[in-house]
C-alpha cells in the first residue's frame, strides 16, 4: 500500500507541475507583460475604503 | 463565500492594473501565523532539552514565548500602519532603508524556504516511519507536499489560507484532546513529572545548557510573524493583522505549555531531546491507538500546514522585491485569474525542491532559525527608528503596542542570547551565513540599486519624519 502511495505522489507532482507550467504558459502568451506586472504598492490601500463587502 | 466573490469582482482589475486580492479576515491571518508554527510543537522545540534538560526546555519556552510576544506587539504596531505585501521588507524599506530593506526580505525568503523545506522533509520523514517498509524513500512524499502546495498556492490565496485554517485547527485540537486524555490534573495515573524531572537531573548541564536550548526553543514559535506578509490581501489591515497575530501568540503560548508538560511527564529529557516526533511519541506511550493515530495525522497536518503558510509568505516577499526592482520586475507579475505573485510562486519550487532533496533536516532547520533570528534583531531596531521618526499622534496607526520602548530591548537582549546560543552549536554555519549577507549587500548596493526606480518605493502617504 505504501509503494503505492508513493507512485501516486510522484503522479500527482507531474501532473500538477505541468498543470503550472502550461498555465504559465499560457498566461504569458495571452497578457501583456505590461499588464502582468502592473501592481503597484499602496494602490489597494486607497482603494479598499470604496470595497462594498 | 459570497462575500469573498463580490471583494474579488470589486477589488480585481481597477484601471488596467492587476493586484492582489484582498479577500481575507483575522481567521486566515491566524491560520497563516499559526499555521507556519505550530509544527514547532510537534518536532524542534523537544531538541532544546538535549541542550539543557526539560527543565531548561520550560525556560525557553516562556523566555522564548517573551521574545515573541515582543515580536508580536511591534510587529502588529508597524504593519498595521505599513500593510503591503512583504511584510517586515516594507517595513524596513520605508523606516530603515533600501539595504536594510533587501536584507529583510531575504531574510524573509530563506527562513520561510528553509522552514517549508523542513516541513516537508518532516511529512516524508513521518511517513516512512510509520509505514515501515523495507525500500520506501521519502522523496516522493516530499516532492507531493512541495507541488500540491505550490499549486495550491498558485490557485489563490482564499483557499489557500481557508486550507490552512482548517489543518491548523485540527492539528491544534488533536494536543488539546492529547492534553485532556491523560489526566493533567493528577500525576502518577499516566504522567509521572515527579519522577521524570527531579533536582537532580532538571538542569543537567547547569545555566549554560539553558543558554544552549534558546537555539531550539525558538521553534516553540519561530513564523508567527509571517502573518504580516498577508497585509496587502487582508480586507482590514489596521483591525484583522494584529487580532490575528497577537490571538496565534496566546494560542501558541497554550499549545506550547501542554505540549511541554503532557511531553516531560511521559518522556526521559534524554529521550526528549533527541526524538524527532515528541507529540507523536506522547500518543505512543498514553497506549491508546486512537491518540498514537490522531497524533501521527496531526503531525503529518501539521508540517502540511506549516508548509503551505511559508510558500505563501516567501513568495510574497519575493514578488515585493520585484515590484520594487530590487530583483527583476518579472518577479513581480500577478496572476490575471488568481490574483496570486504566480511567477514568484513557481521560482521558488524548484529550490525548495533541490534543497528538500538535497540538504539534512538540521542544516536546513537552522538556516531557518539563523534568518528568523537576524529578522528579529532588524525589528528591536525598527520599531526605536519607528516610534522616533513618526511619534505617536504624528501618523494614523491601526495598534500601538504598550510599554515602548521595553519590548525593543528585551527583544534586542534575547535575541543577542539567541545568536550565542547558535554559535556554540553551529558556529561555522552562523559565520558563513553573516558573510552571504554581507557580500549579497555588496552586490545590492554597487550594482543592482542602479536599477531601482527610488521615488516609486515609497509609497505611504507620511508626512516627512522627524529631525528631516
Amino acid at each position: 500500500m505504501w509503494m503505492g502511495l508513493s507512485y501516486v505522489c510522484w503522479g500527482i507532482s507531474v501532473v500538477l507541475a505541468a498543470w503550472m507550467l502550461y498555465d504559465w504558459f499560457k498566461v504569458d502568451t495571452t497578457y501583456s507583460e505590461e499588464t502582468l506586472t502592473s501592481s503597484r504598492e499602496g494602490e489597494l490601500e486607497a482603494v479598499s475604503e470604496k470595497h462594498r463587502i | 463565500m459570497t462575500a469573498a466573490v463580490e471583494t474579488a469582482q470589486t477589488t480585481t482589475i481597477h484601471g488596467d492594473r492587476v493586484s492582489l486580492l484582498r479577500v481575507l479576515g483575522p481567521a486566515h491571518v491566524w491560520a497563516l501565523g499559526v499555521g507556519i508554527v505550530l509544527v514547532g510543537e510537534f518536532t524542534g522545540w523537544n531538541f532544546s532539552a538535549d541542550k539543557g534538560g526539560a527543565l531548561a526546555a520550560l525556560i525557553v519556552c516562556w523566555v522564548v514565548g517573551l521574545l515573541y510576544t515582543s515580536v508580536a506587539m511591534i510587529d502588529s504596531e508597524v504593519t498595521s500602519t505599513v500593510a503591503a505585501a512583504g511584510g517586515q521588507y516594507a517595513q524596513a524599506k520605508h523606516i530603515v532603508g533600501p539595504l536594510m530593506a533587501f536584507n529583510v526580505a531575504l531574510f524573509l525568503v530563506f527562513a520561510y524556504t528553509m522552514l517549508e523545506v523542513s516541513d516537508a522533509i518532516l511529512l516524508g520523514d513521518t511517513i516512512v516511519a510509520k509505514a515501515g517498509v523495507e525500500g520506501l524513500t521519502h522523496n516522493s512524499f516530499i516532492a507531493a507536499t512541495i507541488v500540491v502546495l505550490a499549486w495550491l498556492n498558485y490557485r489563490g490565496v482564499l483557499m489557500t489560507l481557508n486550507v490552512n485554517f482548517v489543518i491548523t485547527a485540527i492539528a491544534y485540537v488533536s494536543i488539546v484532546i492529547l492534553f485532556f486524555s491523560v489526566s493533567p490534573w493528577t500525576q502518577g495515573a499516566v504522567l509521572k513529572l515527579n519522577e521524570l524531572v527531579t533536582p537532580g537531573n532538571a538542569l543537567p548541564y547547569g545555566w549554560i545548557g539553558v543558554i544552549a536550548a534558546f537555539q531550539f526553543g525558538i521553534w516553540y514559535y519561530l513564523g508567527i510573524e509571517g502573518t504580516t506578509q498577508a497585509a496587502e490581501e487582508v480586507r482590514s489591515p489596521a483591525r484583522s493583522l494584529p487580532y490575528g497575530t497577537m490571538a496565534g501568540m496566546i494560542t501558541l503560548l497554550i499549545a506550547a505549555a501542554m505540549t511541554w508538560y503532557v511531553c516531560a511527564s511521559l518522556m526521559p529529557w534524554e529521550y526528549l531531546g533527541i526524538t524527532y516526533y515528541p507529540l507523536w511519541d506522547a500518543g505512543k506511550l498514553t497506549g491508546s491507538p486512537l491518540l498514537e493515530n490522531l497524533l501521527f495525522i496531526a503531525t503529518l497536518l501539521a508540517a502540511l500546514a506549516s508548509a503551505n503558510g511559508c510558500i505563501n509568505d516567501a513568495a510574497r516577499a519575493w514578488f515585493s522585491l520585484g515590484r520594487d526592482r530590487y530583483l527583476p520586475s518579472w518577479f513581480s507579475a500577478v496572476h490575471p485569474k488568481y490574483r496570486t505573485p504566480y511567477r514568484s510562486i513557481l521560482f521558488l519550487l524548484p529550490i525548495a525542491l533541490a534543497f528538500a532533496f538535497i540538504a539534512d533536516l538540521n542544516q536546513a532547520i537552522t538556516f531557518s532559525i539563523l534568518s528568523g533570528v537576524l529578522q528579529y534583531t532588524f525589528m528591536s531596531i525598527n520599531i526605536m527608528m519607528f516610534r522616533k521618526k513618526w511619534p505617536l499622534g504624528s501618523i494614523r496607526r491601526g495598534y500601538t503596542h504598550p510599554f515602548h520602548p521595553l519590548p525593543a530591548i528585551v527583544l534586542f537582549c534575547l535575541c543577542m542570547v539567541t545568536f550565542f546560543a547558535i554559535f556554540l552549536g553551529f558556529g561555522s554555519q552562523l559565520i558563513a551565513m553573516t558573510v552571504f549577507y554581507f557580500l549579497i549587500s555588496l552586490w545590492f548596493h554597487f550594482y543592482r540599486y542602479k536599477f531601482v526606480r527610488r521615488g516609486d518605493q515609497f509609497s505611504m502617504p507620511w508626512p516627512k519624519p522627524q529631525g528631516y
